[in-house]
């Protein structure tokens, strides 16, 4: 507990990441990132999201040196990434998205020969200690490709924490990974954080972000359109729909029911109710008490939560 | 420097060697043997000797550069671009490791593979013809500067290719053709004018001469200029090979 209170306090020190005016222009001429100003602060766990093709894994790239940058610069751990690219590297860990691997190495292998590569003298212990974590100590002398995808993505992180970085970025690390996965990384995220590991994540999922991040940047077609805390984002995003299946088709929203901002569909047949999931009241009783009484009866009714993507893309729209 | 990176590199190749030596070393030496057996016995035995070395053991130093060059090349290629391939290269480019670290581990690894297959093939030969090795030291220079100088020029095809079809095309197009053309099976006198002027247009006359003037003490070419062809064409690979990493030429978006 007291290595959580620590790391939070860390957090609101000087930025361990420090991104400056970065623009990244293809050959073909695509602009995938104009001009990123971010600081990711020590210690916090920060969510990058925002949809497929804004930016995410080409500024991640950037950071870890896979990509070569137009212009701008980043400075990781007091380390410039281009003129001091080896005290940059050698802090900063990356789970790529895809599941590049090596296919005839075994683990043990593989995450010693990453070890190696960052300039780090063999620590077996270390390595042991990383691959019981991920739950791949009985696994450690078999073969990559042996293992299934869920496996792989274990070995990926594996690798990345084989060299002790103090950075680790993971790109989109529970995409395809089934949710008992996802929940163990999370454990292992949320255990490395406590160890003081600065983690940067993007992901597609509203729940990761919600249940990890300590603070959430968006990002869309190669701008960051927002910065904050966890705790205020989700007061944005916290919005959830209830959908009515009613028996009997209407014609309008009853007058009755006109102060709870309820909408029909163009059928007349579902009536959606939007409401902030955070509040301390939803409402939600009081509709159903409220359709009683008007005699509405409903065949199904379902909550849904807008996706993080069509909520920011909705945010997006609002800003245009 | 980054030793423990190149120590991890060089150490990578050379398991991946070892995961496959019975095709590293049963198909080279398969071939030399043919070669042996064709060249050496069956019509080297109808032919007289070329400038006092008798044909079997003439052909030593052009096969064993032979095999070295394609196997320089192809070991080197294959190490840097299946990583592309797959796209475990991003490991590579993400850990601190300059590009000469980068060089030593992967260049270094091939070099190595090609020194012991030249060493093979030599204890092959010894199998089928007797022959003698006049300035032993110059002799394991050559070879050493031949296997780094084009384990380097593999490494930049690795680099530069961006299919399967590109990295099979340079080594079988251009080398092998060279090499058969650089003497490996005949003293560069022996041409008619003017393929005989033609030849000394090939880089690899310089190498194969150079090689075999350690074996016997005779060459087609001054021993002098054998060895600074051979040296140009390193600096060549190696400043190429500066560029294309730092630039991230084919290995960054």
């Amino acid at each position: 507990m007291a290595a959580v209170m620590e790391a939070r306090a860390c957090a609101t020190a000087e930025p361990i990441v420090s991104v400056r005016g970065l623009t990244k222009t293809y050959a073909n001429g695509f602009s995938a990132l104009k001009g990123i100003d971010l600081d990711i602060r020590r210690g916090e766990i920060f969510a990058l999201l925002g949809p497929n093709g804004a930016g995410k894994t080409t500024l991640i790239s950037i950071i870890c040196g896979i990509v070569n940058a137009s212009s701008g610069s980043v400075v990781a751990d007091g380390f410039d990434n281009v003129r001091e690219f080896r005290g940059a590297r050698a802090r900063i860990g990356l789970v790529p998205q895809e599941l590049h691997t090596d296919a005839f190495e075994t683990v043990w292998a593989t995450c010693n020969f990453s070890r190696g590569l960052f300039g780090f003298k063999p620590n077996p212990a270390h390595v042991e200690q990383v691959l019981k974590d991920l739950s791949l100590w009985d696994k450690r002398n078999d073969k990559i490709m042996t293992l299934s995808g869920g496996m792989k993505r274990r070995v990926l992180i594996a690798k990345a924490l084989a060299h002790e970085p103090s950075i680790l970025f993971l790109d989109e690390p529970t995409a395809g990974v089934d949710v008992e996965l996802r929940h163990d990384m999370w454990n292992v995220v949320r255990r490395l954080r406590e160890r003081g590991v600065t983690i940067i994540l993007t992901t597609h999922y509203i729940e990761e972000a919600e249940e990890m991040a300590d603070r959430v940047g968006v990002i869309l077609k190669g701008e960051i359109i927002l910065v904050e805390d966890k705790a205020t984002l989700m007061q944005k995003l916290g919005k959830r729909e209830l959908n009515l299946h009613l028996c009997e088709r209407l014609e309008s929203v009853p007058e009755m029911l006109a102060d709870l901002k309820l909408e029909l569909d163009a059928a007349g047949t579902l009536l959606i109710y939007r409401f902030d999931a955070l509040s301390e009241s939803t409402g939600i009783s009081e509709l159903l008490n409220r359709l009683a009484a008007q005699g509405i009866g409903f065949r199904d009714l379902r909550t849904s939560e807008s996706t993080l993507e069509e909520i920011f893309v909705s945010l997006v729209r609002e800003r245009a | 420097m980054n030793w423990l990176a190149i120590a991890a590199i060089y150490k990578f190749e050379m398991s991946r060697w070892f995961r496959t030596i019975g095709q590293s070393v049963a198909s080279p030496v398969l071939s030399t043997s043919l070669y042996f057996i064709v060249f050496g016995a069956a019509i080297g035995a109808r032919m007289g000797a070329i400038d006092g070395v008798a044909y079997g053991a003439f052909i030593i130093p052009g096969l064993m550069m032979l095999s070295i060059l394609n196997e320089s090349i192809g070991n080197a290629s294959f190490g840097i671009y299946f990583p592309k391939w797959s796209g475990t290269i991003f490991e590579i480019l993400s850990a601190p490791v300059s590009w000469g670290e980068m060089l030593l581990g992967y260049v270094g690894a091939a070099t190595t593979k090609s020194m012991l297959l030249g060493a093979l093939i030599l204890v092959t030969a010894r199998v089928f013809v007797p022959y003698e090795i006049a300035h032993p030291f110059w002799m394991l220079c050559f070879l050493l500067l031949t296997a780094a100088s084009f384990s380097l020029f593999g490494f930049l095809i690795g680099i530069w290719a961006d299919s399967w079809e590109k990295l099979q095309t340079i080594p079988m197009l251009v080398i092998t053709p060279l090499t058969f053309l650089g003497g490996a099976f005949y003293s560069i006198d022996m041409l008619p004018s003017p393929w005989r002027e033609l030849t000394f247009f090939n880089p690899v006359v310089y190498l194969i001469s150079g090689f075999r003037w350690s074996f016997y003490g005779v060459s087609d070419v001054q021993i002098e200029i054998s060895l600074a062809a051979i040296l140009g064409f390193l600096t060549a690979c190696i400043l190429t090979a500066r560029w294309m990493i730092l630039s991230g030429y084919r290995l960054k978006r």
